[in-house]
């Protein structure tokens, strides 16, 4: 029976492939694109004003309420953020992704490939969690800027207006540390890929052409690692934009979209404007993703 | 030039200690004698939160909702992703692209949307938000893990043993069977390994699809608001670290050792 079947299966390839390709298209199609397609309908639907309940016909009344310029405020607020945290993760990436492809030998790259993966996959509340231990007002890092006799240098960066709060783990710097340490991996990768594919005798020309090192690093190797730069931003940019457990536990706890998302969905019960919130971070992902891919960030993933 | 090298070198070991440091720190908060705050260093260290820790019936309840999710979700995605995965290997008109950009959809687009969307369709749907609708977001999102891994191995095993396999008289049964299974067998235990360590770990999409129910992100995250528990949360954030790093290691060592087998060929 099965022999017959598998002989049928080998004799008519069409068929075959069908069957492999429907479940998991069906799957994706109906309850992913499916829930899509869902979530943009419920932004046109609103909330009727005196019975808070939703109104079921398509408008832009939702729409008018989300440019409003409180919401406005969040919106910025968030991609601030996360543009200061993809700013803030390439310069730590590139370190460690340069002295990989660079300067490591064989072994030393594959310890670094498992030093910048395994966080990658190892639990991300617990590692947010972490951070809320180390940054606390009587946490490891004021410890140890009080052993270095730096404690005046924290409280000088505390004391700032827009970056500051009470202490590291309420504070906006705070906030950005740890948004740019969670997603750093996401950054390494891509960079460290794209310096890959530069070759060594490039760098050795333009050595031999007279180049200084920092020449060479600046006039070649940035340009060709632009790539993974921008392939590594997308994810650090498009994480940030939609996160809302990091803004909840670090920071001053004003909202971000991803938070002003779940407040509205839940406690007001205004689905449409919640809906209305995540179209927006969708939009500039998808205006995002198109850049990106005129840039070649693509190859680089 | 090699002064030149020692500045990057300090940078790079520098990244390296901040991508682990948290680590170590969760850990040994796990021993604190300190119970309502985070002072550094710990005033002494003791091991009566784990007995603490034990005794809790809400945290054993989230550790087997998450564990039970994460078993069924991982199974789902399997079947899903190695459909796709051979689907894709075998086919020379579909395009290629267009599904895996439908698979990595779900993880590429910020989580929120990804579990409102799924929240709002359940809801329109008229579904009860229970353990199935947690197992449907979380498949969804896994599939992309093993279809990636099996794809990878798909593309890096010999195709003629395929067809020796048939010259030699094997029916496509036997042949998938006693080649094809083998081949990416070790593929499918280390996507399933973090298809697992993903749907394990996940929050966001889970607090949409959830109703009432808590997974163990989800009871952790909870926790963090309750500060008398404090040291309960550091004992099961310990245990956790321990329990996942093992196996997500093992699964990044199989596909790492795979890759360097076949570049070196």
């Amino acid at each position: 029976m099965i022999r017959r079947f598998s002989t049928y299966l080998y004799n008519h390839p069409a068929v075959l492939l069908a069957l492999l390709l429907g479940p998991p298209l069906g799957w994706m199609l109906v309850i992913y694109l499916g829930s899509l397609a869902a979530l943009l309908f419920q932004s046109f639907y609103h909330l009727d004003g005196f019975t808070g309940q939703v109104v079921r016909e398509l408008s832009f009344l939702t729409y008018r309420d989300l440019f409003s310029a409180a919401h406005m405020t969040i919106v910025l607020k968030t991609m601030v953020m996360a543009l200061s945290v993809t700013m803030g993760s390439v310069l730590i990436a590139f370190p460690l992704a340069y002295y990989s492809v660079r300067y490591a030998g064989k072994r030393l790259k594959v310890l670094l490939y498992f030093a910048v993966v395994l966080p990658l996959w190892s639990s991300y509340i617990i590692r947010v969690y972490a951070w809320k231990l180390m940054l606390a007002k009587e946490g490891i890092v004021s410890w140890f800027f009080a052993q270095l006799g730096l404690s005046g240098v924290l409280e000088w960066l505390l004391s700032m207006p827009v970056v500051g709060g009470s202490s590291l783990s309420v504070s906006n710097f705070g906030l950005f540390l740890v948004f740019t340490y969670i997603w750093l991996p996401y950054m390494i990768l891509p960079i460290q890929s794209s310096l890959e594919r530069i070759p060594h005798s490039l760098l050795d020309a333009s050595g031999d052409l007279g180049a200084r090192p920092l020449q060479t690093f600046r006039r070649i190797v940035l340009p060709l690692a632009s790539p993974g730069v921008v392939a590594g931003s997308i994810f650090t940019f498009s994480l940030t934009l939609g996160d809302y457990i990091i803004p909840s536990i670090i920071g001053d706890s004003t909202p971000f979209i991803g938070m002003a998302v779940y407040s509205y969905q839940g406690t007001a019960g205004n689905l449409p404007l919640a809906a209305a919130f995540t179209v927006l971070p969708m939009v500039i992902m998808v205006f995002y993703l198109l850049g990106a891919r005129k840039a070649g960030a693509f190859d680089a993933l | 030039m090699k002064n030149k090298n020692l500045g990057l070198a300090i940078a790079m070991w520098a990244v390296v200690a901040f991508l682990h440091i948290p680590f170590f720190v969760v850990m040994l908060y796990a021993f604190t004698t300190d119970s309502s705050t985070f002072t550094f260093p710990p005033p002494g260290l003791t091991l009566k939160w784990f007995g603490v820790a034990w005794s809790r019936a809400d945290m054993w309840a989230a550790l087997s909702l998450s564990a039970r999710v994460a078993a069924i979700s991982t199974l789902v995605a399997l079947v899903l992703g190695t459909l796709a995965a051979a689907a894709v290997y075998r086919s020379r008109f579909f395009g290629r692209e267009a599904i895996s950009f439908l698979l990595v959809l779900p993880i590429a687009l910020p989580g929120i949307v990804t579990g409102i969307a799924l929240r709002a369709a359940m809801g329109e749907a008229g579904m009860t938000f229970n353990f199935w609708t947690i197992v449907i977001g979380h498949a969804t999102f896994c599939v992309v893990v093993v279809y990636n891994n099996v794809l990878a191995r798909f593309r890096r095993s010999n195709p003629s043993l395929v067809e020796a396999s048939m010259d030699l008289g094997a029916d496509g049964w036997q042949t998938f069977r006693y080649v094809v299974f083998p081949n990416i067998s070790s593929a499918l235990v280390a996507g399933g390994m973090l298809a697992f360590a993903l749907s394990f770990d996940e929050v966001i999409v889970t607090t949409f699809t959830a109703g009432q129910q808590a997974t163990l992100p989800i009871w952790i995250f909870s926790q963090l608001t309750k500060p008398r528990d404090r040291p309960v949360t550091n004992v099961v954030a310990f245990f956790v670290v321990i329990v996942t790093t093992l196996p997500i290691l093992w699964a990044l060592f199989q596909n790492r050792k795979f890759e360097e087998q076949t570049q070196s060929d």
